[in-house]
C-alpha cells in the first residue's frame, strides 16, 4: 500500500469530505455553531457538482430531520448534522427515525445547551439523545470523526440493524482544531459502503407498505419495541464487524472499547471523546514513575459495550468515570451510571469514582487527570465515598 | 526523544492570528512534523480580544486541551498588554514575539520579562501596510517567528504560502505576501 499523504484538517473538514465520498441522496440539514462547516462545506460540494446528492437547506432542524425521515422512508440514503439546541428541537423526530427504522447518519457536534447559553463543547446535548434508539459513536480525533462516520453507514444499513447512527465529535476542540488526518481513495469509500439498497422503500409502489402506522391497543406496540431492542443490540456486533472491516482496509485500528494498559493497572479512568488523549498522556507520565494506571474509552455509547468494559477494568482497584455531561437527580452521571451498571452485571467490583469534566468548554487539563488518579490511590486507601466532583469547580 | 514546541498567540479579532496559527502549523507539516492549530473561540467581534494556539512536534501529539505554558508567545497587538496578561505560564527561557514599534528593550520592560528569557521585535504591521497595503500583520510574523526561532526555514514558510493562497487570492497578493515574509524574516530584532 502506498503510503497516504498526511495533511491538515479539522474534524468538521473530515465529516463532510466523509459524507462526499459516501455521497448520499438526500441531505437535509440546518447549521448551528459548532457543525455549521460541515453543511457549509458539504453545501459547496453540492454546488461545485463533487456530489449528486439533493440538498434541503431547511428552515429548523426539526424540519431537517423531518425531511431526512421522509427521504429515507422513500428509500433514499440519508445523512445530516447538527448540534446541541439543534439536536434538542430534534427531539420527537429521534425517535420517529429509529421507530420507522430509518436508517439515517448524523453528525454531531458534541455542545452544551442552555440556558445559560455556550456554544462550547460538552456532552449535554448527546447524552440527552442517549434513549432515542439511535446507534451513538463518540471520536477522539478529526481523523476518528472521519472513519467513524464512514463505518456509521454500514452499521445503519446493516440488514440487522436498520436504524439511524449518530457520529459524533467534540465542540470547537475536534470539529474546529486542525489536526493531522489522512483520507481514503474516493473509489476505496464507495466500494466500502457500496450501493444502497432498501429493504421496504415507499417508493416501491409493486410492494406498498407502510410506515409508522397507528398501533394502539393489544400488545403490537410492544412487540415493535422489542425488534427495536433488537435491533440496536445487534448493532454491537455490526460495529465490530464493520469496523474491523474498515481497519483492515484502512490499517488504522477499531476496537469498540479501547483499552490502554489495563491489563496490569490499579487505577483507570474512564472516559469518551476527545479528553481521552489527555487522560493517556497523563497516565503515560505516571507509567514512568512506576505507577500501575491505565484508560478505557469506549468509541461507542449505544449500544453500550458493557461487557468490554467491566472485562478491561476486571483487574482495577479503582475506577474514575469522567462525563461531560450530568444527569441532574440520579446520583450518577450519564457515562458513570453505565459504567456502575456493567460492573454490577459483569462481578467487577473495583471501586468507582465519579467526576463532572469540561462542561460548556471548560479545558481539561493535565493537572485534572492527575488530580483524578491521585484520588483514586486514595479511594483504594479508604478515602471518600466516589460521589460525584465537579472537577475544577470548588463548593 | 520526542521535541515538542506549543505556541500562544494574542491578537484582535481580524488580524488573521487564526490563519497565522495555522500556516505555522501547516509549515511545520510540510517539514515532516506533527500539529495542531486551534484557535479560542468565542463570540466574534472585529478588534474582540482572542488566543489561538499552535503545537509542533516530532510525535503525534494525543493531548487535545489548551496550552498552558507555552515555549513561544506571539503578541500581534502591543495595546492588548494594557487587558492581558501575555507572560502567563510561560517558562523562565520563553521567548516573547511582539508585532510592535517599540524596541526589543521597551517591549521587555513592558512586560517585566526577565533576562532568562527572549525578546523578539518586528513592525510586521508596518511591514503588512507597505507590502499588501493592509494591516495585516499574521504572514510577516510567521517571517519573524522563523528567523528567531528556527522551527523552520523561511522558505518552506513561502513554500507553504504559495499552497494556501494559491487557491484564493491572486498572483500580485501572493508576492505581496511572500515580501512581507521575507522583509519580516531580515528585519525582526532581538
Amino acid at each position: 500500500m502506498a503510503e497516504k499523504k498526511m495533511f491538515s484538517a479539522t474534524g468538521n473538514q473530515m465529516v463532510a469530505d466523509a459524507f462526499r465520498q459516501v455521497n448520499p441522496d438526500v441531505m437535509a440539514a440546518y447549521p448551528i455553531t459548532p457543525q455549521t462547516t460541515i453543511v457549509e462545506g458539504y453545501a459547496k460540494f453540492v454546488a461545485d457538482g463533487k456530489v449528486t446528492t439533493e440538498y434541503v437547506p431547511t428552515e429548523s432542524e426539526h424540519s431537517a430531520l423531518s425531511a431526512c425521515i421522509g427521504a429515507s422512508a422513500a428509500g433514499a440514503r440519508v445523512a445530516t448534522a447538527t448540534s446541541s439546541q439543534g439536536l434538542a428541537y430534534m427531539w420527537e423526530e429521534l425517535h420517529i427515525a429509529s421507530g420507522m427504522r430509518c436508517p439515517i447518519v448524523m453528525a454531531n457536534a458534541n455542545r452544551a445547551l442552555s440556558a445559560p447559553i455556550n456554544i462550547h463543547g460538552d456532552h449535554s446535548d448527546i447524552m440527552s439523545a442517549r434513549d432515542c434508539g439511535w446507534g451513538m459513536m463518540f471520536a477522539e480525533t478529526a481523523q476518528e470523526a472521519y472513519d467513524n462516520t464512514i463505518i456509521a453507514f454500514k452499521v445503519a444499513e446493516d440488514p440487522n440493524v436498520l436504524l439511524p447512527v449518530l457520529t459524533t465529535l467534540d465542540g470547537f476542540v475536534t470539529t474546529h482544531a486542525m489536526d493531522c488526518c489522512v483520507m481514503e481513495e474516493d473509489q476505496v469509500v464507495k466500494d466500502f459502503v457500496g450501493i444502497y439498497e432498501p429493504k421496504y422503500p415507499l417508493l416501491d409502489t409493486e410492494n406498498p407498505v407502510g410506515q409508522g402506522m397507528f398501533a394502539t391497543l393489544g400488545n403490537g406496540y410492544m412487540k415493535y419495541k422489542l425488534t427495536e431492542r433488537h435491533a440496536l443490540d445487534n448493532a454491537m456486533e455490526a460495529f465490530e464487524r464493520h469496523g474491523k472491516e474498515w481497519a483492515e482496509i484502512t490499517g488504522r485500528p477499531f476496537e469498540l472499547v479501547d483499552a490502554w494498559g489495563t491489563e496490569d493497572a490499579d487505577y483507570i479512568i474512564v472516559v469518551l471523546g476527545s479528553c481521552a488523549g489527555n487522560a493517556r498522556f497523563q497516565a503515560r507520565k505516571l507509567r514512568e514513575q512506576g505507577k500501575k494506571v491505565g484508560v478505557v474509552r469506549p468509541r461507542i455509547f449505544r449500544p453500550f459495550p458493557a461487557k468490554q468494559i467491566a472485562e478491561a477494568c476486571k483487574n482495577a482497584k479503582a475506577v474514575a468515570v469522567l462525563d461531560r455531561s450530568d444527569s441532574f437527580g440520579s446520583p450518577h452521571a450519564p457515562l458513570a451510571l453505565e459504567v456502575r451498571s456493567a460492573f454490577h452485571a459483569n462481578g467487577v467490583d473495583a471501586l468507582v469514582n465519579d467526576y463532572v469534566v469540561g462542561l460548556g468548554g471548560a479545558d481539561i487539563t493535565l493537572e485534572q487527570m492527575n488530580t483524578v488518579f491521585s484520588d483514586l490511590e486514595a479511594r483504594a486507601a479508604g478515602e471518600g465515598d466516589g460521589s460525584i466532583k465537579y472537577l475544577g469547580i470548588e463548593e | 526523544m520526542s521535541q515538542l514546541t506549543e505556541i500562544r498567540w494574542h491578537a484582535r479579532a481580524g488580524q488573521g492570528a487564526v490563519t497565522a496559527a495555522k500556516l505555522v502549523a501547516d509549515t511545520a507539516l510540510l517539514q515532516g512534523n506533527y500539529i495542531q492549530a486551534m484557535p479560542e473561540y468565542g463570540p466574534e467581534r472585529t478588534g474582540a480580544p482572542l488566543k489561538a494556539y499552535t503545537r509542533v512536534s516530532s510525535d503525534p501529539i494525543e493531548v487535545h486541551n489548551n496550552i498552558q505554558n507555552p515555549d513561544i508567545v506571539i503578541i500581534m497587538d502591543d495595546t492588548l498588554l494594557a487587558s492581558t496578561d501575555v507572560m502567563e505560564g510561560m517558562p523562565e527561557d520563553g521567548i516573547l514575539l511582539f508585532n510592535t514599534t517599540m524596541t526589543a528593550a521597551e517591549a521587555r520592560a513592558a512586560v517585566g520579562a526577565p533576562e532568562s528569557m527572549r525578546v523578539a521585535v518586528v513592525d510586521a504591521s508596518g511591514i503588512a501596510l507597505a507590502t499588501i497595503k493592509k494591516d495585516m500583520p499574521n504572514t510577516p510574523i510567521v517571517g519573524a517567528l522563523a528567523k528567531i526561532t528556527g522551527l523552520f526555514p523561511v522558505e518552506k514558510v513561502k513554500e507553504r504560502l504559495v499552497i494556501t493562497f494559491g487557491k484564493k487570492f491572486s498572483q500580485e497578493m501572493i508576492d505581496a505576501n511572500l515580501a512581507s515574509v521575507e522583509r519580516a524574516y531580515q528585519e525582526v530584532q532581538e
